[in-house]
């Protein structure tokens, strides 16, 4: 194929775009909402990590610490669990501050705070909250620390209880759920992603049956295969790149009115704020989707006619 | 030139064209006529390698027809112009753009199209319609730009099949007139038609076909069914 020829099918598909009237536009406003689907696909994908980062990052394993435990103790078992490699970090709470965070939350209730006066002294032990890098590592960390003797000068265990036990049936569920939606997510994304490509197909097919007859005009006048296909192709891709044009410019209202709808809803995932900053992997995404289906599809739909 | 060899097409049972044997030479004008069904129409699809046939072979200089494989079949329909009787012009293209989309195909440079394609319209009388669709143009014009795509890259055979078939009897007067003149200008001519007049007004030879077979072939014809 030399320049002439590529220059002569770029300029034929552009005019058969222009010429195609209704047919051109039906077939840019079906791809614009397929890619519109595709796009409404990526958002959901963000909103369900954003969500499973959320939840998971609520998830942990509380090591509370006997009152007589000392603060270099309990330093020392930090640094060891620090240092294990499904563990993405470790936050100290002193007894002082877990009093205090207590009185705080009982303010208002003079029964408890009076209850707490009378004991006199703070009877809160200290405590080790710790995270894993993945929810599905909290039982080989519990096991870890059950495993591990965390001892006092005086040889006495200064770990009051480990949470983790308490919280298991919750954690695994919580994995569970959190495996099952990534799968059903990924299972949803290709239905979607399918039928959106079949929507795709069957406009730009019906497009070009309209133009069966000429393309048999074209075998008949001498016309190469190569030849008859390439403008089709140019006009598949003009397609896809409109396509994916309107859906950029029409997701910055929808984005910003959805945003402003919902943020306080998803836990402060914000539709326009992902839109603006993931911009350009979107319009790669969009533009690459939309070429690829506009040509795919012309060049699928046009095979059987070339049969003449 | 052209030499169809025991050449028969079957549609199931239908029987569209049996055990033809017929030679065309070339610079000859060779009207094929008959009744509808009579197997004309047949007989130049199974030429333009639009259909295959069911038995014998069609031979187009040293080339046999069939043994054209797909990819290839551009190549050989180059050496033809091809005339329907529903013009089959693209609806999206004008006239001139007709006209240039066959030189295009053939690979002919921007400079020959530029020359070539306002001498055609010229001769097919049709200059002033360059920029009109088809839409917009009547049948006989319609096929006059249809003419003028059949012989723009100069083939070494027009194949026109009924080419008057929709036109009024001035329009017809005048497409017989450039069919003539294509002749005279040394390119071999093959046409079908059920028109008493068309077949008179050209004068030469006759092929008349009678359910698939050549029931006569007279050097200068009239025309007899």
């Amino acid at each position: 194929m030399n320049t002439m020829s590529m220059r002569r099918m770029i300029g034929a598909g552009w005019k058969n775009f222009a010429r195609g009237g209704a047919v051109s536009v039906a077939t840019v406003v079906i791809m614009t909402v397929t890619l519109g689907i595709i796009s409404s696909l990526i958002f959901l994908s963000a909103l369900l990590s954003f969500t499973l980062d959320f939840v998971r990052d609520q998830v942990d394993i509380s090591v509370s610490f006997v009152t007589t435990a000392s603060e270099h103790d309990i330093l020392a078992l930090k640094s060891k669990i620090e240092l294990l490699p499904q563990v993405k970090s470790v936050t100290y709470t002193t007894r002082e501050q877990v009093l205090a965070d207590f009185r705080a939350f009982h303010a208002t209730d003079q029964t408890i705070l009076q209850g707490l006066e009378q004991l006199g002294d703070n009877p809160f032990g200290a405590y080790l909250g710790i995270k894993a890098k993945d929810p599905s590592q909290y039982e080989s960390i519990s096991s870890t620390l059950e495993t591990t003797p965390a001892l006092s000068a005086g040889g006495a265990s200064i770990i009051d209880r480990i949470n983790y036990k308490q919280n298991k049936i919750t954690i695994d569920n919580l994995s569970k759920a959190i495996a099952v939606t990534r799968s059903g997510g990924l299972i949803i994304v290709i239905l979607f992603a399918l039928a959106s490509v079949m929507i795709a197909l069957a406009t730009v097919q019906l497009a070009i049956y309209t133009a069966k007859d000429e393309i048999g005009v074209m075998r008949l006048v001498g016309a190469s295969n190569a030849y008859i296909r390439g403008p089709f192709i140019v006009a598949g891709v003009i397609t896809g790149i409109l396509a994916t044009l309107a859906v950029l410019i029409a997701l910055f209202p929808i984005a910003w009115y959805i945003g402003t709808k919902t943020a306080g809803l998803l836990n402060g995932f914000n539709i326009f704020s992902y839109y603006t900053s993931h911009f350009f992997i979107i319009l790669i995404i969009l533009l690459v989707s939309g070429v690829c289906l506009g040509g795919l599809a012309s060049i699928l739909a046009i095979r059987r006619y070339l049969k003449v | 030139m052209i030499y169809f060899d025991k050449v028969s097409k079957h549609y199931g049972e239908t029987k569209a064209v049996e055990e033809v044997t017929l030679s065309v030479a070339p610079k000859e004008f060779v009207s094929i006529v008959g009744h509808s069904g009579a197997g004309k129409t047949t007989l130049l699809r199974l030429l333009l390698a639009e259909e295959k046939p069911t038995g014998g072979s069609v031979f187009f200089e040293s080339i046999n027809v069939n043994d054209l494989p797909l990819s290839s079949l551009h190549h050989y329909r180059r050496k033809i112009g091809t005339v329907f009787q529903d013009f089959k012009l693209i609806p999206n293209k004008t006239a001139y753009e007709n006209i240039a989309f066959a030189m295009e195909a053939a690979g002919r440079t921007d400079a020959e199209i530029a020359s070539d394609v306002p001498y055609i319209l010229e001769l097919v009388n049709l200059a002033d319609k360059a920029h009109n669709f088809p839409n917009q143009l009547s049948g006989g014009e319609q096929q006059r730009i249809a003419i003028g795509r059949a012989i723009i890259n100069q083939p070494e055979v027009v194949v026109a099949d009924e080419p008057t078939g929709n036109l009024d009897p001035i329009n017809t007067f005048e497409v017989v007139e450039i069919l003539k003149k294509i002749n005279e200008l040394g390119t071999t001519v093959i046409i079908t038609t059920h028109n008493k007049g068309v077949v008179e007004a050209i004068g030469r030879r006759v092929v008349t076909m009678d359910r698939g077979k050549v029931v006569r072939d007279d050097i200068s014809g009239k025309y007899v069914l």
